[in-house]
């Protein structure tokens, strides 16, 4: 398997107040990520996920340290356009990402910088909207679309650069329920058809459940890494740093408590009242 | 409420109007002033009128959106009026006190308005019916060639265009800020122009700095999609000269001339 994204200690800290000492974001993160593998990095606020996710793109360049993309180095301004075309990022907040004011021109602001021929651009924009399900709203304002919506156009302006990766910075985090789960959908669908990788940045367990691997963070370290089945079993240590399991585990963690022999690893629902079921029928 | 609000009431439609290209209309509305400002008396004045009928009828606008338009500016065309009327030499026809109101005030205050007028509603047939991303990109276009005199104009277009889109969700935020604010027992109704002003500070001061939060966030994302200025750019819809604007322009053209004859002769 290629690895799309490596990072070798890299080490980061913001700009400190005067006269204070600089305090590490990052400390000494490994971290490689496989080729149209969907990746979930989970943390408490603060736990530096966030920095990390800015670094796969070279939006922050590593204080100490390396980064590669497809074996670029991010340090390297003249790979900088490249590095930005393949690893496309979506931010929190969809209202400060949205450029123009029509949906098609918004998702052509990408292909337009890079220089793409004008037919090119609109074959692109149309397929990036039907891949997040958006084609009906392509001459729609942005403005009166809902947040999941707007995000959803974000994720296509970013396909439509054709990138090799997507990372999704809490994009999430300011959308309600169902707006989350058409993200969430259209972001796996893209992860299994068209085998982008995607990395989700996040603090919601249940978005981590499906992914193929969980990389929990924090205090500028990654402190698990492994698949969903193996990290979100770990109740007392993801509580030890302020998270909480999937509901399903923790309903089965509290049921191992009281004496039921039951196993931990049931991350969806079904699978949950499925092993409650042969336990009390044991 | 306030979200409805559009900058330059753009209707959209497909009229003849509607279909010209944004290059075009921004060159007929520039000629058209120069016309206006070149008429003298009746004769090219109608002939400035005759051509807004019919940029009217192409347009489909109804005349009561461009009627509607004037009345922000109502008060600067009586105004106009009033000084034209009073401070114009000439022969006396009537005066009170230290007011003279000459013949030929009356002529110039009369043409004033009339050109005023003219001009504002003008002005609105292009903004009516050219969406704002269609102007920007027209004027993108045609002061392209100000680039080698180092003007940043897609620089400009490019904030025109981000300021536009920025728009409803700016006045979205005062909507919210100022619901908080009321929330908090803060009073925008009552009281004098002073203190209602003073009262506007709560309001400006969060927007200012979430605006510039919001600058910034879109700064990076703009450059985490490849944004490096205008070089180098293509265009997801690149603007094409039709016949049809070749012909508009030729015959405004032919009246520019006609009108420039018949002011040379004073009519």
């Amino acid at each position: 398997m290629t690895e799309i994204i490596k990072t070798k200690s890299l080490t980061f800290s913001y700009p400190p107040d005067e006269g204070k000492e600089p305090i590490p974001a990052l400390k000494e993160i490994d971290l490689s990520v496989e080729q149209g593998s969907f990746v979930v990095v989970l943390g408490h606020n603060g736990s530096g996920k966030s920095t990390l996710a800015k670094h796969m793109n070279a939006v922050l360049l590593p204080g100490g340290g390396k980064v590669w993309v497809s074996g670029m180095d991010t340090t390297d301004e003249n790979l900088l356009v490249e590095v930005r075309r393949q690893v496309g990022m979506v931010f929190q907040n969809p209202d400060n990402q949205i450029v123009a004011n029509v949906v098609e021109e918004d998702v052509a602001f990408g292909p337009e910088n890079l220089g793409v021929p004008t037919e090119e651009i609109q074959r692109r924009v149309a397929v990036a909207l039907k891949a997040v399900g958006m084609e009906e709203f392509t001459l729609h304002a942005p403005h009166h679309l809902s947040g999941g919506q707007k995000q959803r156009i974000a994720i296509a302006g970013v396909i439509a650069m054709e990138p090799a990766c997507i990372v999704l910075d809490e994009s999430t985090a300011m959308l309600d329920p169902l707006g989350r789960r058409d993200v969430l959908d259209t972001v796996r669908h893209l992860n299994r058809e068209k085998g982008i990788t995607i990395l989700l940045i996040t603090h919601h367990m249940e978005e981590a459940a499906t992914a193929d691997r969980v990389v929990v963070m924090d205090d500028g370290r990654i402190v698990m890494d492994g698949a969903p089945g193996e990290v979100l079993v770990r109740v007392e240590e993801l509580r030890k740093i302020g998270l909480a399991a999937p509901h399903t585990v923790e309903l089965l963690y509290g049921l191992r408590q009281d004496g039921f022999d039951v196993p931990l690893d049931a991350l969806d629902i079904r699978t949950c009242a499925d092993v409650i079921m042969t336990s009390l029928n044991k | 409420m306030l979200k409805d609000i559009t900058l330059g009431q753009y209707f959209p439609g497909n009229s003849l109007a509607h279909r010209l290209d944004p290059r075009t209309k921004i060159l007929l509305t520039v000629l058209y002033i120069v016309i206006l400002f070149c008429a003298r008396w009746f004769v090219s004045y109608s002939l400035v009128i005759l051509l807004l009928l019919i940029g009217i009828k192409v347009s489909g606008v109804a005349p009561k959106a461009l009627v509607r338009g004037l009345k922000p500016i109502v008060f600067i065309i009586c105004f106009t009026a009033v000084l034209n009327l009073f401070y114009t030499p000439g022969e006396i026809i009537a005066s009170f006190w230290i007011f003279k109101v000459t013949k030929e005030g009356i002529v110039t205050a009369f043409f004033m308005v009339l050109r005023i007028t003219m001009l504002i509603m003008g002005t609105f047939l292009l903004t009516y019916t050219t969406s704002p991303i269609s102007l920007t990109d027209g004027l993108e276009s045609l002061l392209g060639p100000l680039k080698r005199i180092k003007v940043p104009v897609h620089e400009l277009a490019m904030i025109m265009s981000i300021a536009l889109r920025m728009i409803p969700t700016l006045i979205e935020e005062t909507d919210k800020i100022m619901s908080a604010q009321k929330a908090r027992g803060a009073d925008f109704e009552s009281g004098s122009l002073f203190q209602r002003a003073r009262a506007l500070v709560p309001i400006l001061i969060p927007l200012f700095i979430s605006a510039f939060r919001r600058a910034d966030e879109l700064a990076v994302a703009m450059e985490c999609r490849c944004y490096r200025g205008g070089e180098g750019r293509t265009k997801l819809h690149v603007l094409h000269y039709q016949p049809r604007d070749y012909l508009v322009l030729l015959t405004y053209t032919v009246l520019l001339a006609g009108v420039l004859v018949l002011a040379r002769f004073g009519l």
